[in-house]
């Protein structure tokens, strides 16, 4: 049974796919939705564009693991990690020591690069699942060292991170941290269109595809997957940062597994490696429990059987890579 | 000598918790040995199982009591129940996803955790549910140190489970089918092992010792929750890993290896009780980093 309907869905939905496969249809496509979200803050309540927000920072979130789980094929269990060393990098400077928020970016993002050659530097020689569970327990320790550190405010997290101000101009409306958030998601899906065909991102290709292989043409593969860890990790950081400013308070139980496990679902849901798929992956994550949100205690057990469903029938995500 | 005796006390507690990691850690090794999935979702069906023995013990306290007997019942009820829902889940969400990328059955597998998760979150909205058993404070008392009856039973019965186990593995046809399965799938379908049957059987009891491990918990800790799956599925992941993950006698050791650790580990003034879970996973990336095949796991060369 399930069989028949895959086929049928399969058959529908690469149709629909295949006419946005050509490279300038999908740019105007984008074009196109960068233009009707940025519109969007002028009917949308706040309610509604407060979800919006979130739904673009999964954008940056997911598009900085897919560079990590989707081009290098290494899977990644604790990206949360990066995501806290952000936020938290920022809240620290800003509140224990009075920093300026712009001044507080570059050691955040030098931090998330110190983390992505921390956890990548001694994992690369492992197995994908050792790889996977690695992640996990770093993603662990950098949450219950945020619960129990004097600096990052135990349990009960850090508040009062100051809105930032851009040339005299405060950023602390929803609708202005809307527009910083869809400036993030362009800017993330920008840069990973560049890095996907630069010559880095041929070597991740060839990297998830034969590691041995890669190597023997030449391929440094500790820099390459390093290299990975590191851009996703910055990635990761950046929506971090902004989350921070955004929120005005962090607290550890933002950065738990489960956050680590909904940027994953994002990539694999949308379809690993593939821009648009990712996007869309991540928009099904935050808006599908909003749009079940009706059914109370029960929507995130209907979520959960729906995205079931997703992969049984389509187990390369809902906007795979075309194979070739 | 409070010294002495805090270390017999540390050892104690360490059994108790290494035979619940232990039992935990079987199910992952087995899964992992026949179709070489990190089933995520174990930690949850561990949940499950102490939720269905609480189930059946409120059912037959009024017939056979809340003591020994009654609980008996509850874990071997458990077991079977919730050894068939992971068939159940192994037929429904994994078996179709057998030759998809590995990352979507992980994914599966995630998805049937926050699945199984929320169904019980939904039931029980969240609380703690108390587990009352009639099981009394006895015990032993050498010097300052006290053993529980609950503590030796736990232990007596995880090691009889694990012997059980051990046999069955090494010795019976299924056995012997499920090792041969773990080395080369598609060579035992070939010299006519029913590979698909192996497997069910394998989801049957790795649930099934998850189920006991649960439903013994939850009368040694007295609660129960919908989110007592998680760390623990972690931890048992943890030790499956340090005995070297698809051996049956390493996650046993590595889930003793593990209790004893943490239950050290909470003694030492420095690393402390809120420290204690990062005393763990750092163990784990050392183990993996130096001897990343576990203490006796075989290496093996992999490929994506």
């Amino acid at each position: 049974m399930i069989s028949t309907a895959k086929l049928a869905a399969a058959g529908v939905v690469d149709r629909l796919y295949a006419t946005f496969d050509s490279p300038r249809r999908q740019m105007w496509l984008m074009v196109a939705i960068v233009v009707v979200m940025a519109l969007l803050p002028l009917v949308m309540g706040r309610y509604t564009t407060t979800i919006m927000t979130n739904a673009l920072l999964y954008v940056v979130l997911a598009l900085g693991l897919n560079i990590v789980v989707g081009y290098a094929g290494l899977l990644d269990l604790g990206y949360a990690a990066f995501f806290a060393v952000g936020a938290y990098s920022v809240g620290i400077l800003t509140v224990q020591f009075d920093w300026n928020f712009w001044l507080a970016i570059p050691p955040a993002l030098l931090a998330a690069c110190m983390a992505g050659v921390i956890i990548g530097g001694p994992t690369l020689r492992l197995r994908s699942d050792y790889l996977a569970i690695v992640t996990l327990g770093f993603g662990e320790i950098v949450r219950f060292s945020a619960r129990n550190l004097e600096i990052t405010g135990r349990a009960s997290g850090l508040s009062n991170i100051p809105e930032p101000s851009f040339f005299g101009y405060v950023i602390d409306s929803y609708v202005d941290f809307y527009y910083v958030f869809l400036l993030l998601a362009v800017m993330a899906v920008v840069a990973s269109h560049r890095l996907y065909h630069s010559r880095l991102g041929r070597a991740w290709l060839y990297v998830r595809h034969d590691e041995d292989a890669a190597e023997a043409m030449g391929i440094n593969r500790v820099r390459v997957k390093l290299a990975a860890y590191v851009t996703g990790s910055v990635f990761g950081a950046i929506g971090g940062i902004f989350f921070s400013v955004n929120l005005g308070a962090i607290s550890p139980e933002s950065f738990s597994f489960e956050q680590s496990v909904l940027i994953l679902m994002a990539v694999i849901l949308g379809g690993m490696g593939k821009i648009p798929g990712v996007i869309l992956g991540a928009f099904i994550i935050i808006l599908g429990p909003e749009l079940l949100r009706e059914l109370g205690e029960l929507r995130l057990l209907l979520f959960a059987v729906i995205m079931l469903l997703i992969m049984l029938l389509r187990p390369s995500g809902i906007w795979p890579e075309r194979r070739n | 000598m409070p010294a002495f005796e805090t270390f017999l006390q540390s050892i104690v507690n360490g059994l108790v918790l290494g035979s619940f990691y232990a039992l935990i850690a079987l199910g992952y090794t087995m899964i992992f040995g026949v179709i070489k999935l990190l089933n995520f979702a174990h930690g949850d069906v561990y949940m499950i199982g102490a939720f269905v023995g609480f189930g059946v013990l409120s059912l037959i306290s009024g017939v056979v009591g809340a003591g020994w007997f009654g609980l008996a019942i509850a874990i071997l009820v458990s077991m079977v129940a919730v050894g068939c829902l992971g068939v159940i889940i192994q037929r429904v969400a994994y078996q179709p996803m057998l030759s998809a990328p590995r990352l979507s059955i992980l994914i599966t597998a995630l998805a049937v955790s926050l699945v199984l998760q929320n169904s019980a979150l939904s039931l029980t909205d969240g609380k703690y549910t108390a587990f009352r058993t009639d099981l009394g404070f006895g015990g032993f008392e050498l010097g300052r140190l006290f053993i529980s009856h609950q503590a030796i039973v736990l232990v007596a019965i995880a090691a009889l489970l694990m012997i059980a186990l051990e046999f069955f593995v090494s010795r019976t046809m299924y056995g012997r089918a499920m090792r041969a399965v773990s080395i080369d799938k598609d060579m035992c379908r070939l010299m006519g092992i029913n590979v698909t049957r192996v497997v069910a059987i394998t989801f049957l009891i790795g649930s099934g010792l998850a189920a006991a491990a649960g439903t013994m918990a939850g009368a040694y800790y007295g609660s129960i929750w919908y989110f007592m799956g998680f760390l623990i599925g972690l931890k048992a992941f943890t030790a499956a890993v340090i005995g070297g993950i698809g051996s049956i006698t390493g996650a046993m050791l590595g889930g003793l290896i593990l209790g004893l650790l943490e239950s050290f580990g909470t003694q030492i003034s420095w690393i402390g009780s809120e420290w204690k879970d990062v005393f763990t996973f750092a163990i784990l990336i050392l183990v993996l980093v130096f001897k990343p095949t576990g203490l006796l796991g075989k290496s093996e060369v992999e490929r994506m």
